[in-house]
């Protein structure tokens, strides 16, 4: 009988949920790392037992962890256990935490600067990394979102680094600002119908793509309307908070603005605004239906001064017709007295026959349904605040 | 043999319980101690120094014999008690909030 695994990163340690289809009983496995934050994990889907975890920490850095039996245990892979500790030369490993942005000649792009808070130039720092996306084909193959915002891949199961400079030497970069969260690479689609498309958004600059496996970018924010910079339809400098996509619908996407739910059916040539009916269009989750590709996810946040959900309801809104028309979710969610944020890497969905849609708070609860979002459950109430969810069907 | 005292999250990611020690071979520096630090302990790279840089993170601080050595060149020799493996080379987490 198949099962879900759920990865849960908070900002203090991982947390592994583990059920079988019927997604009623959970068992809980964490905290992993504890005491470290947990930007995201997310498991391969070519072989589920392959999980990536970005650990990261103010004072001490960024560590990258894998494991290769389903998080039983756990090793960095530049520095894997009995293995020599030093290259022949006497230098330490470790090369997997290492994250440098490439100035190479061969491959690289000069460091140049980008605009910070108040409009003076600041050079890139690498800080963290917010997301792991696993490639769709080779285990060892995974792409990193980081903070200051850059693409990096590993081809060796993690164990070094590479930066796909072609993004962060686009050109427009001197434009590109930090969102409240920090100038982040925090989404990375690949595109199942092409190896060489990728799609990526950075808080704030906007979302952008490659169709040559990420040598070459091209800004696609035609459409996004962004009131808060200089000139609203500017080619970057919009702060998406996330964009999703339908497997079977590699053209189309959907996205969550700092303001604004907005979709496109030619693969981000052209967007346009689909926040239709709904309470507020501030938000940071959006996510698909695994088998519905017009059915789409939000939970709209009040404000950008106000990062909770409106009106004291959580509630995740449900579009069956690909945005405008929305719905409310409510059944098993509290509706008074809640004031919790939900952050962009925090909704998954599953792909069992019946969808199965999770999502973490800053609360530390970590709802799921099983039936598309009718129905909601907390998995587990108390945990601390989550910043990513992703789900994996075990079989 | 240096001593040296590591703060509880990078302990636990060198998977150590207690203060560690290393052997340096010449003069005993902070860029000695911490280049065998890594060495013995190579999960640790990046966590104490930038990886390219190799400059102290700034949140952590070296102390040593109650002087606050996070300031210093890291090829000023460290104290002779460091040295001698009398008192450790803390490696201290600062304090953010309260």
């Amino acid at each position: 009988m198949s099962g879900v695994r759920v990865l849960v990163g908070t900002r203090k340690g991982a947390f592994i949920l583990t059920s079988d289809a019927k997604r009623e009983k959970w068992d809980v496995s964490g905290p992993h790392f504890a005491g470290w934050e947990i930007y995201h994990a997310k498991g391969s889907p070519v072989d589920p037992d392959r999980l990536y975890v970005s650990q990261s920490s103010g004072w001490f850095g960024q560590i990258i962890q894998r494991s290769d039996d389903g998080g039983k245990t756990w090793f960095q892979p530049g520095t894997p256990p009995g293995e020599p500790t030093t290259t022949p030369e006497g230098m330490p490993l470790a090369e997997s935490n290492k994250f440098v942005y490439d100035t190479s000649e061969e491959t690289g792009a000069p460091l140049t600067t980008h605009q910070f808070y108040d409009g003076t130039q600041k050079p890139w720092v690498f800080k963290r990394v917010w997301h792991l996306e696993p490639s769709l084909s080779d285990p060892d193959t995974v792409y990193a979102g980081v903070e200051d915002a850059a693409l990096f891949q590993s081809t060796d199961g993690g164990k070094t680094w590479h930066e796909l400079s072609g993004l962060r030497g686009h050109g427009t970069g001197p434009s590109w600002q930090p969102g409240a969260g920090g100038m982040c690479l925090h989404s990375v689609i690949l595109d199942p119908s092409d190896p060489g498309r990728i799609f990526i958004a950075i808080s704030a600059a906007g979302a952008f793509r490659t169709d040559d496996a990420g040598k070459t970018w091209k800004p696609i924010n035609r459409g996004l309307h962004s009131l808060y910079i200089p000139d609203p339809t500017a080619e970057v400098g919009h702060c998406v908070h996330h964009i999703a996509m339908s497997p079977s619908r590699p053209n189309v996407l959907f996205m969550q603005k700092h303001w604004d739910v907005l979709r496109t059916d030619d693969a981000g040539e052209n967007w346009h605004e689909v926040s239709g009916n709904l309470p507020t269009d501030f938000g940071f989750v959006i996510d698909v239906h695994a088998h519905e590709p017009e059915t789409i996810y939000v939970v709209p946040i009040k404000s950008d001064s106000e990062h909770y959900v409106a009106d004291g309801k959580l509630r995740v809104y449900r579009s069956r017709t690909g945005g405008n028309e929305w719905e409310a979710l409510t059944n098993g969610l509290p509706q008074s007295n809640c004031y919790v944020n939900v952050l962009r890497d925090a909704m998954a969905v599953d792909s069992l026959d019946s969808c199965g849609i999770y999502f973490g708070t800053s609360g530390g609860q970590v709802y799921a349904s099983a039936d598309a979002g009718d129905n909601w459950a907390p998995i587990v109430r108390d945990l601390p605040p989550v910043l990513s969810v992703e789900v994996q069907v075990l079989k | 043999m240096i001593r040296v005292t590591l703060p509880y999250h990078l302990r636990t990611l060198a998977r150590v319980e207690d203060e560690v020690t290393v052997d340096v071979q010449g003069e005993v520096t902070l860029r000695s101690v911490l280049d065998a630090l890594e060495t013995q302990y190579p999960m640790l790279r990046g966590t104490i120094r930038d990886h390219v840089t190799g400059e102290r993170r700034p949140f952590l601080r070296f102390f040593a014999c109650e002087e606050d050595l996070s300031h210093q060149s890291p090829d000023t020799p460290l104290p002779d008690a460091v040295a001698t493996g009398a008192e450790p080379l803390v490696v201290l987490g600062a304090i953010a909030g309260g």
